[in-house]
């Protein structure tokens, strides 16, 4: 009889370590097709809608960046606390309060035209999203408290928030009732970098976030350290590295960054504060851009191209194949699915057969 | 028991109770067994013998359901049979008393029993035969209390009579009484002997030759997963039982007494401390001194403090009091590992992997871990990767650790070489005092006289050295003055060759102030 | 307010409890057999509109009750395989399992938005249900509320009266040592898991079917989590998730009555308090640190894989 077994292996595979993202992305196209396929699509016009369609001009190729920079910016945030185990699952929240603090920076100098609006927009979006990752931190080292749930009920919080700015002090007075704020003036806005498309400066500062956390997870001791915090604690405990020091760091790193992708939204694509723009679920997306990305910047930069593209297919699957956008996040589920589901091959491998041949094998290696 | 008893009207020349033939079992990075062979007759008590890593462990759950051999046969009475569950091996009658015990701590002893019985109970009437049972073996139990509430040696009593209920014919045994004292290892050997009068037979796992040459009839040795004598141990000597075991003779550590007894470098006054929860041991007013260039060790049943007052000394959990610990001379009660660290103190823990490493990483990564202030690191915050691999290297090679090189994960090594590279590392890092516990736990012999030897140079160099071990044979090979830790205190510390096992074992179980006693004035 | 008004928001806050039970009482034999599952959300939605679909289509409402249950099933289903099977890290996968509900329900809902259904049916026990208070405050709900408070003495007695239970809480406990005794951890885990499916399943069927009923995107609003925060705070124990759940329902009627009694807050505030006040009474029961170490399964959250020790 056939039978599958998994057989730890002897050493982690470093291989399949990296093969273990493309197994499960070729495992999601295979699966997506066969979707397509049961929905009455044609695959091949199913995938090029999805996949080829929306990046074969300039423009396309422009939304697949301002797509991609928040999802890696928040993503190499959240890597931060990953490593070290601290599960930062709000970042949306983050993201949000990010956006209200950039907003607000924009709505109090809406006169001014100075040069400084715009950087005083970045820095609050930061403190914002630090402050709203902040709670989950402090609750954590002083009560204990589990980071998954609080950071995640600050979400929904978060949301509340600009609900209410938006309904009420923050109401664009000449919106005819709108739930929106008004339209940020130029000086708020940042400049596009290429022309004919929609990218702007904000990709600048994912690009520095990803040097910043390559360096400091290849050579910062820091980073080693809330690494032995994630791997084992006991170990960090025995090593006298500060667990608290850990847990902060690993939260407002994340929340610095959502709070940045926050504001670089504000002060982008849109370019005021509403309700449907504001709240993108990039901040849950991330964590799928994160893991899939190996929580290294290099693959995160990888994840966030893909998972950008995922958004844009979904949203060209409606227009060209009048399937639900809805799609885009089902592909992102699974994605995170087969990438789980492909680890095992990390550590076990595979026993097709009859049990004894292959195991006599196995002990002979 | 009446089955028990009826075994003993077959001749003992019929079948085997149990008969092992080429048993193999492979894991992926060893052999645990190779066409291992044994039997076992009724009333038998069987020794397997064999180092750790030899294999043992691994045969007995082949025999008691848990794993399943990859080749072999097993007789039971004479008729070959496929044990696929423990809890057909139950059926069989056999019972197995777990090395790391089987027990559940939150559940009753009722409870925990109940689990390991293969249909429901009436909890009321197993209570009253758990009761009976105990009762008659000597081994009394409240079958109401809660498992974490037991000592050790109480929670290997449930587990005995967990068997004991299943009337077994065959009580596999591993390696029992490394969580005994002494005189408690004597009362387990009565209720043992009494057991094989019965007609029941024993498995006998254990690496202690002096227990096994006691006790057991006949013995199998493993080595490297091979079967590499069957012999009655009555008629050898250790020497000859040791030779089968490892190859070779046993390694003794030359540990002449201490020449340089130096200054008072670790210094604990009345320590006190909370634990945490009921699981715990609270610290009750621990004094001890350690000088420069001796070794003192802690002896002691494990679960009686040795973890609390570890983590206490460590740094793991500091304590308010900052005059409670003094290294060299400084108040360090309330200072965390890292800044003990500068102070001269060094600490290998128990648990190596996990704690005293991280196994997912490489041992030059490790070695960050606690050098990284011993010169690995540049600019304040960055990692020196030149100097974290050339220490590596360095260790590796000075302590002899096999593997693959500094870039080897630590949990591919085995647990010796684990155990020699963070010793390795910690003596690179220069103590002045150092904190081992539990220094050759589940370490070949090899390798733990090897560290043995390391700790008795270091005492040499003038080293002050504190060693918290449950071998008492260790204790008494490399010690300099021994002390005995019991339900959170400890004894005051005796030089070693004023005192005997047997006055250890008592503290151990714990009799304390017997510094009156006519034993300790006999041996003063 | 008067007392026709009181029984108004103590009958409602039974109601709006009713889903947080189900979901919080599956989510307590998931944990207590060691197994973290923070799919609930996922779990909850993913029933809410399958059982929306199903009841719209084929117009028996019970139908949809169970297509919920079978939904929540599946999604725990997957769940099973990637963490029990594959190993693989139970806070991802649970997370994973949430993002993808959301996006699965969104997208198989798409169509059934404004879509309007007669929700369940309230009991009409010929006499009780007319009597004066007592009438409306206990005889006359759907029966599923009636389902979900039979669920807290089922799972109780299960819990620690039968041996089933008590195998499953020592599997939790310690896997290893079930495990040696010959308990299939991984089959009775499964089984866990994919009851604590059925379970988030109905609750989530119970919004769309009962509660509102109606199918919007994103309908369960947190409350997965706010079950999951439940277990915590009950220190998994089944009557004090009952507790919580009343006191979360109640929580989240308040909002609705608040403006009636004359307080002036922005509805976003009171919108807030339930996931406030889930903050705070995490705050308030993991403020010691052994309440949680000493309650929790010991085993939580760990993987089980036989052969690797």
């Amino acid at each position: 009889m056939l039978s599958i077994k998994l057989v730890p292996r002897p050493q982690p595979s470093k291989s399949m370590v990296y093969l273990s993202p493309l197994l499960a992305i070729g495992l999601m196209l295979v699966f997506g097709l066969i979707v397509f396929m049961f929905l009455g699509q044609n695959p091949v016009t199913a995938f090029h809608a999805f996949f080829i369609e929306p990046v074969n001009d300039l423009y396309g190729l422009g939304e697949l960046l301002i797509k991609a920079s928040p999802l890696a910016l928040i993503a190499l945030g959240l890597a931060v606390g990953f490593r070290a185990n601290i599960w930062n699952i709000g970042a949306e929240g983050q993201l949000i309060l990010g956006t209200i603090a950039a907003g607000g920076v924009a709505l109090w100098f809406y006169e001014s035209d100075s040069v400084f609006v715009l950087p005083l927009m970045f820095i609050a979006g930061a403190l914002g999203g630090m402050a709203w990752a902040a709670i989950p931190a402090f609750l954590r080292t002083r009560f204990n408290t589990n980071e998954i749930l609080v950071s995640l009920m600050l979400v929904y919080v978060a949301g509340m928030v600009l609900s209410w700015l938006i309904h009420g002090p923050w109401r664009d007075p000449d919106g005819f009732g709108f739930p929106q704020s008004r339209m940020f003036s130029d000086s708020a806005l940042l400049p596009l970098i290429i022309e004919g498309t929609r990218a702007h400066a904000g990709i600048f500062i994912t690009l520095l976030a990803l040097i910043v956390t390559t360096i400091f997870f290849r050579w910062g001791l820091l980073a080693f350290q809330m690494r032995v915090a994630g791997l084992a604690p006991k170990a960090a405990g025995y090593a006298g590295f500060n667990s608290q020091y850990t847990v902060w760091i690993g939260l407002l790193a994340g929340g610095a960054a959502a709070g940045l992708a926050g504001a670089s939204e504000a002060a982008g694509p849109f370019g005021q504060l509403d309700m449907a723009a504001s709240v993108t679920g990039y901040g849950f997306a991330a964590i799928i851009v994160a893991f899939v990305g190996r929580l290294h910047p290099v693959g995160i930069l990888f994840a966030s191209l893909l998972m950008a593209l995922l958004y844009l297919g979904g949203e060209s699957a409606q227009v060209n194949l009048a399937l639900p956008s809805a799609v885009s996040k089902v592909f992102q589920g699974l994605l995170l699915f087969f990438l789980l589901a492909t680890d095992v091959l990390i550590h076990f491998r595979l026993q097709f057969g009859s049990s004894n041949a292959a195991a006599r094998k196995a002990g002979a290696l | 028991m009446t089955q028990a008893h009826s075994t003993q009207a077959h001749p003992p020349q019929a079948h085997p109770r149990l008969e092992l033939r080429n048993i193999s079992k492979y894991y992926p990075t060893i052999i645990a067994n190779k066409a291992v062979s044994l039997s076992v007759m009724p009333g038998e008590i069987h020794a397997v013998l064999g180092e750790n890593g030899a294999g043992k462990s691994t045969l007995m759950k082949a025999v008691y359901g848990v794993i399943k051999p990859e080749e072999g046969e097993i007789f039971w009475d004479g008729v070959a049979v496929n044990i696929s569950s423990p809890a057909q091996a139950r059926k069989l009658g056999i019972g197995m008393v777990f090395q790391h015990f089987s027990l559940f701590d939150t559940l009753t002893v009722v409870q925990n029993i109940s689990l390991a019985m293969d249909s429901k109970q009436d909890m009321g009437q197993l209570a009253q035969r758990i009761s009976e049972v105990s009762a008659r073996y000597g081994l009394p139990l409240n079958p109401h209390r809660l498992v974490h509430d037991l000592s050790v040696g109480e929670r290997q009593r449930v587990e005995i009579v967990r068997c004991l209920l299943q009337q077994p014919r065959l009580l596999i045994m591993d390696e029992p009484t490394s969580v005994l004292t002494p005189q408690a290892v004597n009362k387990l050997f009565a209720t043992l002997r009494r057991l094989a009068d019965e007609g029941c037979s024993i498995l006998y796992i254990s690496h202690k030759l002096d227990e096994i040459r006691a006790l057991c009839h006949k013995a199998t040795v493993l080595r490297m997963g091979q079967v590499t004598g069957v012999t009655d141990p009555r008629q050898e000597t250790s020497k000859s039982l040791a030779e089968m075991m490892i190859g070779k003779e046993l390694p003794v550590c030359d540990h002449p007494p201490a020449q340089h007894i130096g200054s008072e470098r670790l210094v604990v006054t009345q320590l006190s401390r909370a634990a945490d929860d009921q699981f715990g041991t609270s610290l009750k007013a621990i004094d001890l001194r350690v000088r420069g260039g001796e070794i003192l060790g802690i002896a002691g049943v494990s679960g009686n403090g040795q973890q609390e007052l570890l983590s206490a000394l460590s740094g793991e959990k500091p304590s308010e009091q900052p005059q409670d610990i003094q290294l060299n001379g400084t108040a360090a009660g309330r200072l965390n590992p890292a800044q003990r660290r500068q102070l001269g103190l060094r600490f290998i823990p128990e648990e190596r992997l996990g704690r005293g490493a991280v196994p997912e990483m490489s041992l030059a990564h490790n070695a960050l871990l606690t050098g990284h202030s011993q010169g690995m690191r540049r600019w304040g915050g960055f990692i020196d990767y030149r100097k974290m691999r050339a220490f590596s290297k360095a260790c590796i090679d000075k302590f002899n650790v096999k593997c693959s090189g500094p870039e080897a994960e630590a949990k591919s090594l085995s647990g010796g070489n684990v155990q020699k590279y963070i010793v390795g590392r910690e003596i690179m890092l220069k103590p002045e005092i150092l904190i081992v516990a539990q220094p050759t736990w589940g370490v070949d012999v090899g390798a733990a006289s090897f560290i043995r030897q390391t700790l008795v140079d270091l005492r040499d160099e003038g080293v002050a050295l504190l060693v918290v071990s449950e071998e008492l044979d260790e204790l008494f090979e490399i010690c300099d003055r021994i002390a005995v830790m019991s339900e959170g205190r400890l004894s005051a510390a005796k030089p070693i060759r004023a005192t005997n096992l047997e006055e250890i074992g008592l503290l151990m179980g714990g009799e304390m102030h017997t510094d009156s006693t006519p034993l300790a004035q006999e041996v003063a | 307010m008067n007392t026709e008004t009181l029984i108004l928001i103590l009958a409602a806050t039974v109601a709006a409890a009713v889903p947080l039970i189900f979901a919080a009482l599956g989510e307590l034999v998931v944990e207590k057999s060691g197994v973290l599952n923070l799919g609930v959300e996922g779990m909850m939605i993913v029933g809410a509109i399958s059982g929306f679909i199903v009841a719209h289509e084929t117009g028996f409402l019970w139908l949809g009750v169970l297509a919920g249950a079978g939904a929540g099933v599946l999604m725990a289903f997957i769940f099973g395989i990637i963490t029990l099977t594959l190993m693989a890290n139970q806070v991802a996968t649970g997370l994973a399992l949430t993002i993808f509900g959301i996006g699965l329900s969104a997208f198989i809902g798409q169509n059934y938005s404004s879509v309007a259904l007669d929700g369940l049916d309230k009991i009409n026990l010929v006499g009780l249900s007319d009597l004066p208070i007592i009438g409306k405050l206990l005889f006359s709900y759907d029966p599923l509320v009636y389902l979900a408070l039979l669920m807290f003495p089922l799972i109780s007695w299960f819990l620690y009266r039968s041996r089933s239970g008590l195998i499953l809480r020592a599997l939790g406990e310690s896997p290893a040592s079930a495990h040696a005794l010959g308990y299939s951890v991984i089959k009775i885990r499964y089984l866990a898991v994919l009851f604590g499916g059925a379970m988030a399943g109905i609750g989530g069927a119970y919004l769309s079917l009962a509660y509102t009923p109606l199918w919007s995107e994103g309908m369960t609003a947190g409350r997965g989590w706010i079950a999951l925060a439940l277990v915590v705070f009950a220190t998994w124990r089944p009557g004090r998730v009952l507790l919580g759940a009343f006191l979360f329902g109640g929580m989240t009627i308040a909002q609705f009555h608040a403006q009636g009694l004359g307080i002036e807050i922005p509805a976003q505030f009171l919108t807030m308090l339930p996931y406030l006040a889930t903050i705070v009474v995490l705050v308030l029961i993991s403020r010691n640190a052994n309440t949680i170490r000493l309650n929790a399964p010991a085993s939580l959250g760990q993987a089980f894989h036989k052969e690797v020790h």
